[in-house]
């Protein structure tokens, strides 16, 4: 039989590690894509004197590689301290599932990003509360970083995609170095859209292909 | 893990039927002579009559006079055809005005997009929450600029059937061209020529267990449309290249070999997996109309699982089906038909498409249902969706 995923993937995807919630959990975050439909939960516990994570749960709504993704990041968070874990990467997880097709970027950074929510809703709790800053194109790129360049594995800003990037009276502007009629610009317009639409000041986001 | 393998992805791809091979094999080995002009050589001269053989066969098959049908190399080819030809032929004279639905399947879709950059205006038809075009929003659609109207027959991922003798009814009162894409319906449920007023239709051999790579176009005598890829003046000049003798007798078999039994038994296939999976499964919901669809598609979706999980889950027992999720596409994009008939992620996320052929058994069926209920128990149990304590939102079903 020929499957889609290598042996290390599949085994994650069979029998996922550390599956479902924590009760009371001192982090969590639920991480989804729009485009794709996935979405995942990560919840912690963490020693406050040490600031390790102590305990790690997971849930999937997603394909093989968000579930395997997921399963894997939680055995790669456990016992590290939250600077620690804050740093682990797609990457990362990637590589120690012996590799992840990079069409599956988007679906399997999932994990990656709710195991750094949920470390960020650990802190906010605990008293370090981000401020309401406005955006700048700097906040644009931050956030385009999330959105991954199915072609490459990388994500957009990484992989050159984004052309400009213009914020005026709440519009951002974004223009995607892509023909309008690219095999994944619809995904990659909506991932993106969605990306940036949920920032406090933004009242609309228009994303424009170059070609 | 399993040896046996059970294959439900027949709208994709069906076995062929030895009988079509057996049928072909003359065409490789003993005359393989090109079919040549009525002043050719001998074997041509029989290669030619071969041919018309096929063509005979395929086109009473919808009522139809042999030159009325054109062989293609499939329903992407015949599609692009319809759509593309008749637009050459017209010219911008008669207007510049198309219209389709928006569950088309991709050569239609991609085609009515291809011309849309040509300076053609393209509308897309709504559909209801089966699938089902709107007729009155059709009927607002046309215009005096109107050349043709693109609405296939059955739905390649949800099955539903639309009335094509009323919109071709239609078409004709106002006078516009109408063409369908009956790839999943031919042989399946029947179009007679004669009584529909459809003056296009697409058709393939290879969902029929006919070979890949031979398809066909019915031309209604009279219609304008002019050929769009250059060369000889094979198929009444509307389709140059040397033709595809054996896939043209393969494709007259296939058609041969559909009965109507056959049809019956796959309805039953049909309606057991449905009415399996609600009684076994719960959250699920039928996509497509319930009655009116083909007679070898469900279509159904999981709620709170994602399709890429399952199909990756029954594969392991051997199991092959297909998946409206963004996660399985080529272009990361959610089915654009579980879209345009819900118009939300979650429904194409967890739909999974059965679709039966000659080869599938009823058994089968209920082995593929005792492994679905234990894999969406599975991937439940590890989904945030449907819970209630847990951190995620629910999605209301």
């Amino acid at each position: 039989m020929t499957f889609p995923y290598n042996e290390i993937v599949l085994d994650h995807f069979r029998n996922p590690r550390n599956v479902g919630s924590l009760e009371n959990p001192d982090g969590k975050a639920t991480e989804g894509s729009p485009a794709c439909g996935d979405m995942v939960s990560v919840y912690i516990n963490v020693d406050q004197a040490t600031q390790t994570i102590t305990d790690i749960k997971f849930e999937s709504y997603g394909c093989a590689s968000n579930i395997a993704t997921g399963s894997i990041i939680t055995e790669l968070a456990k016992g590290k301290t939250l600077e620690e874990a804050k740093h682990i990467t797609w990457k990362e997880a990637s590589e120690a599932l012996g590799g992840l097709p990079p069409i599956k970027a988007h679906c399997s950074v999932l994990a990656v990003e709710g195991l750094r929510s949920a470390i960020q809703n650990y802190e906010e709790k605990h008293g370090l509360i981000a401020d309401r800053k406005p955006t700048t194109e700097e906040t644009v790129v931050q956030r385009l970083k999330r959105v991954m360049n199915p072609m490459k594995g990388l994500d957009m800003v990484a992989t050159q995609l984004v052309k400009s990037i213009e914020i005026k009276d709440g519009i951002i502007r974004v223009v995607v170095d892509l023909p309008e009629d690219h095999q994944f610009a619809a995904s990659i317009k909506e991932e993106a859209k969605e990306r940036l639409e949920n920032l406090w000041d933004v009242k609309q986001v228009i994303i424009e292909f170059s070609k | 893990m399993t040896e046996q393998s059970i294959y439900l992805d027949n709208a994709a791809a069906t076995r062929l039927d030895e009988k079509v091979l057996e049928a072909m094999r003359p065409c490789f080995f003993e005359n393989y002579a090109v079919a040549t002009s009525e002043f050719g050589y001998s074997q041509g001269l029989e290669a030619r009559e071969t041919l018309a053989q096929a063509r005979e066969a395929v086109a009473a098959a919808l009522g139809a006079e042999p030159d009325e049908l054109i062989f293609t190399s499939g329903s992407t080819e015949s599609s692009n055809l319809a759509l593309k030809g008749v637009a050459k032929s017209l010219g911008m004279q008669k207007g510049n005005h198309i219209i389709i639905s928006k569950v088309e399947d991709f050569p239609v879709l991609h085609s009515a997009r291809a011309l849309e950059k040509q300076g053609y205006a393209v509308d897309y038809v709504d559909v209801d929450e089966y699938g089902r075009i709107k007729p009155e929003h059709l009927e607002a659609l046309i215009r005096d600029e109107t050349i043709l109207v693109s609405i296939q027959h059955g739905n390649q991922e949800i099955g539903t059937v639309q009335d094509i003798a009323s919109i071709g009814e239609l078409c004709k009162r106002r006078k516009v061209l109408f063409h369908t894409d009956a790839t999943h319906t031919f042989t399946r449920i029947p179009i007679d020529v004669k009584k529909i007023p459809v003056d296009l239709i697409t058709l393939s051999a290879h969902t029929i267990h006919g070979p890949k790579g031979i398809g066909g176009l019915y031309v209604r005598k009279d219609t304008p449309i002019s050929k769009i890829m250059d060369g000889g003046f094979q198929e009444f000049d509307l389709r140059a290249g040397i033709e595809n003798i054996p896939g043209a007798v393969g494709f007259a078999k296939a058609v041969d070999l559909v009965t109507a039994e056959e049809n019956t038994r796959l309805l039953e296939m049909r309606d057991r997996v449905i009415e399996q999976v609600f009684s076994k499964i719960p959250l699920t919901t039928l996509n497509g109309h319930p009655e009116q669809r083909l007679p070898h598609n469900a279509n159904i979706t999981f709620h709170h699982v994602e399709g890429e999980s399952v199909t990756l889950h029954l594969d392991m027992y051997g199991i092959a089906v297909s998946t409206g999720s963004a996660c399985f596409s080529r272009s990361l994009e959610a089915s654009h038909v579980m879209m345009a008939i819900g118009g939300d992620h979650e429904r194409a996320h967890g739909s999974i498409r059965f679709t039966f052929s000659r080869y599938n058994a009823m058994e089968e069926i209920d082995f593929v249902v005792e492994k679905l209920a234990n894999i969406i128990e599975e991937l439940r149990r590890i989904s945030p969706l449907g819970k209630t304590g847990g951190a995620a939102h629910d999605i209301s079903v």
